[in-house]
């Protein structure tokens, strides 16, 4: 019973981080049908740009955590957002209107250059951050074995809600909100009724972003190592998060990804870690087959 | 979306110095946001405690170059009138390759053929032509599957290691040699192909793209972590090398065994394997070439054309798309297995690390690059990847940048790839060689 609490917790937090990575994927996904398959890599460029800003911050003798995480946290967004925003400018808006599959190329030559720019520019070594939150409120034991639950899982679980408070607020209250759901639903009229859509695009893009940085983040404060790779792994697993909770809906995004945490840490914790990711996967081609929508998908009618 | 694309074609406006200094300004601006973070700094130490070490000359140098570069691009945009090109538009270079493909093919083929005895020819030269080679059977291959039946696969290494696994495999346990491997091979992979299109075809072209990716990762963490049959990241070594006609290609053939050289009564050079090597894949990749061409001419080739133009449409005419696209999905990954057989054994060792995403990318980058459905185009770009490393070889660090940033390029300036040909294999009316407005 402790066991399941303890990989519960576990799963909640990998599924906080997964599902900030996948509402990025899902609002692309819903306003311009695409996969935004660099979106990864804006994820690995949050965690990069947070482990400096950290460093950083350490330089300039600000060393008070809390407001330490609040200004990497600002930081963070802000720098990885223009990098959202640059892709979208360079790799996608030349594209519109071209054929279907040429945004999805594009974007996977866009990931692999960003891949290659922050190795070339970083290092491709593993680099570590010493823990900069520590300790934790132990829930129970049960003879040796141990239920706890560090500062960090509560501080990620807590920017998770925040986060996705101040975000649905965005969304539903808005003038940027209510032209992204035009949008969303029909670009060519939203245009027509005076919908800057370039502009709404745009947005959309640096707010993923954004949020992909959170994730980042809280990558490098929960794991304390990162390298320039991370971005692929969680790059797919997160669009699995999207995909599973049906793509185009942002509570969906957030919901696949706490399910796809779940699987992950009970299956590490109950089978092997070795074939965490080929559980993952699995789910993702199963939700397919049965559902394909997703768990909160509109079903989508093609028409001629 | 059409709207955001006729913005973008009006600029034919006469060059505006402010306006230009104030959209040069903005970008540099970017850049600096960009460079700022990324460049400005850089971590330091992996050992024990991290540190920031400063280079804001790089930051001045991007920026100062974007800013330039941008008014520079205004200018010339300016002087030139804008591009008016109309996306997917072919080029005059791509229609006369297209019309004259014939004799380029046969060209190409007799060249191919006489490689090996050119003067320039060496081991390096004809170890270099058979990687393009195997490149351009897996492009020939993905081409079946993306250019023809307009399914996008992003796992297609799946199917390529599947092939190496499976004749390494056979040759170590059975004792199959590669002639006996080949097809086993190469049906294991349509088998897989088939196990997993079967549930997934159903789906829409971009979850297709990120099922086959899931599925090419879960080969590879199986290959990986399966270390009783696969040796995991280890790797199989050891694999046997194909015969000629039951001929060894070693100095001293152990007994029983004919070596090539006593056979022709010819002196040893072991660049007599390489050369045979050579051959061998040329045959294969011609012959999945033939097979394309021919089955494009049949019902079932004509019916993934049609399902990549329309699918609702071919619905309408009785084409059973999960079918059609199956048979697509399996041909395309037998010739995968096939190319993986050879690449196991050319090389003689194989391990997990031989087929990452990146191949598949590649591969991918090969037939969009080339123009998709385009067979001579595949070749183009096969030679273009493979032999551009190998000619910059200290530029091996930037070499997978310029790469993304290539597959970005040719998207934004020539969507149909190099020598695009998506014209109709059938026309109703003969018309002479016109073109398909997108």
């Amino acid at each position: 019973m402790y066991y399941f609490l303890q990989q519960l917790i576990n799963g909640l937090t990998l599924g906080a981080m997964y599902g900030l990575i996948a509402i990025g994927y899902s609002m692309v996904y819903g306003i311009i049908g695409m996969i935004n398959f660099a979106h990864g890599e804006i994820y690995m460029i949050g965690a990069f740009i947070s482990i400096i800003s950290f460093l950083l911050l350490g330089v300039l003798g600000i060393t008070w955590v809390p407001l330490a995480l609040l200004l990497v946290l600002i930081l963070a967004m802000i720098f990885t957002a223009t990098y959202g925003w640059a892709v979208e400018r360079l790799a996608y808006r030349p594209l519109r209107g071209s054929f279907r599959l040429a945004p999805l190329i594009s974007a996977i030559g866009m990931s692999i250059f960003l891949q290659n720019y922050v190795q070339i520019l970083q290092g491709a070594n593993v680099k570590p951050l010493p823990p900069q939150v520590t300790g934790g409120y132990v829930l129970g034991t049960d003879g040796g074995f141990t239920v706890q639950i560090s500062n960090i899982q509560i501080i990620i679980m807590l920017l998770t809600v925040v986060l996705m408070v101040i975000f649905s607020t965005i969304i539903a209250k808005t003038p940027l909100g209510r032209a992204q759901r035009a949008c969303e639903q029909d670009l060519g009229m939203a245009a027509l009724c005076g919908v800057n859509v370039d502009r709404t695009i745009s947005l959309t893009f640096v707010m993923g972003a954004a949020l992909a940085a959170v994730a980042g983040l809280m990558a490098t404060l929960y794991y304390g190592v990162i390298d320039f790779f991370i971005g692929f792994l969680a790059g797919i697993k997160a669009f699995t998060a999207a995909v599973l909770g049906g793509i185009g809906s942002i509570p969906g995004a957030m919901l696949g990804g706490l399910l796809l945490g779940l699987v992950e840490a009970f299956w590490s914790g109950y089978f092997t870690t070795e074939y965490k990711d080929v559980a993952a996967f699995g789910i993702l081609v199963i939700v397919l087959i049965f559902l394909p929508t997703g768990l909160l998908g509109k079903p989508e009618i093609e028409k001629v | 979306m059409s709207v955001a694309a006729q913005g973008v074609g009006a600029e034919k406006a006469r060059f505006d110095p402010a306006r230009a200094l104030k959209e040069a300004g903005l970008a540099a601006f970017v850049a600096f946001m960009l460079f700022l973070p990324m460049m400005g700094f850089r971590l330091v130490g992996a050992e024990g405690r991290l540190g920031l070490e400063y280079r804001p000359q790089w930051v001045v140098i991007g920026v100062v170059t974007v800013f330039f570069g941008h008014l520079l691009v205004s200018f010339l945009r300016a002087m030139r009138g804008a591009p008016v090109r109309p996306a997917g538009r072919v080029g005059p270079v791509a229609r006369y390759v297209n019309t004259h493909a014939k004799w380029f093919a046969l060209a190409g083929i007799a060249l191919a053929f006489a490689l090996p005895f050119t003067p320039f020819a060496n081991r390096y030269v004809v170890d270099v032509a058979t990687t393009v080679l195997i490149y351009v059977m897996l492009g020939w291959g993905l081409n079946i599957v993306v250019g023809l039946a307009g399914l996008l696969d992003l796992g297609y290494v799946a199917f390529y290691a599947v092939g190496a696994y499976s004749y390494a495999l056979f040759a170590q346990w059975f004792g199959l040699g590669f002639w006996e491997a080949l097809p086993i091979a190469g049906v294991l992979a349509a088998t897989f192909g088939i196990l997993l299109g079967f549930p997934v075809l159903r789906l829409r072209g971009d979850y297709l793209a990120i099922v086959t990716l899931g599925f090419g990762e879960i080969i590879r963490i199986i290959l990986l972590n399966w270390y009783p049959v696969t040796r995991g990241p280890d790797g199989l070594s050891g694999i046997p090398r194909p015969t000629f006609f039951g001929l060894v290609f070693t100095r001293r053939p152990a007994e029983g065994e004919v070596a090539f050289h006593q056979f022709f009564e010819i002196s040893y050079s072991g660049l007599h394997r390489v050369i045979f090597l050579y051959y061998l894949i040329l045959l294969l990749a011609l012959l999945t070439n033939w097979f394309v061409l021919r089955i494009r001419r049949l019902p079932v080739g004509r019916a993934w054309e049609a399902l990549r133009e329309d699918e609702i449409a071919s619905k309408a005419l009785g084409i059973n798309p999960t079918n059609t696209k199956l048979t697509a999905f399996a041909l395309g990954a037998m010739f995968g297995g096939f190319a993986g057989s050879f690449f196991a054994t050319r090389q003689g060792f194989i391990s997990p690390e031989s087929f990452t995403f990146i191949e598949s990318a590649t591969i991918l980058a090969i037939v969009v690059l080339g123009g998709m459905g385009s067979q001579i185009g595949v070749v183009l770009a096969a030679a273009v990847i493979v032999i551009l490393p190998e000619l910059g070889r200290e530029f091996e660090q930037f070499r997978m940048l310029l790469f993304g940033a290539a597959m970005v390029g040719i998207m934004v300036w020539r969507p149909r790839g190099l020598l695009a040909s998506r014209e109709p294999t059938i026309r109703l009316h003969a018309r002479s060689a016109g073109e398909r407005s997108p």
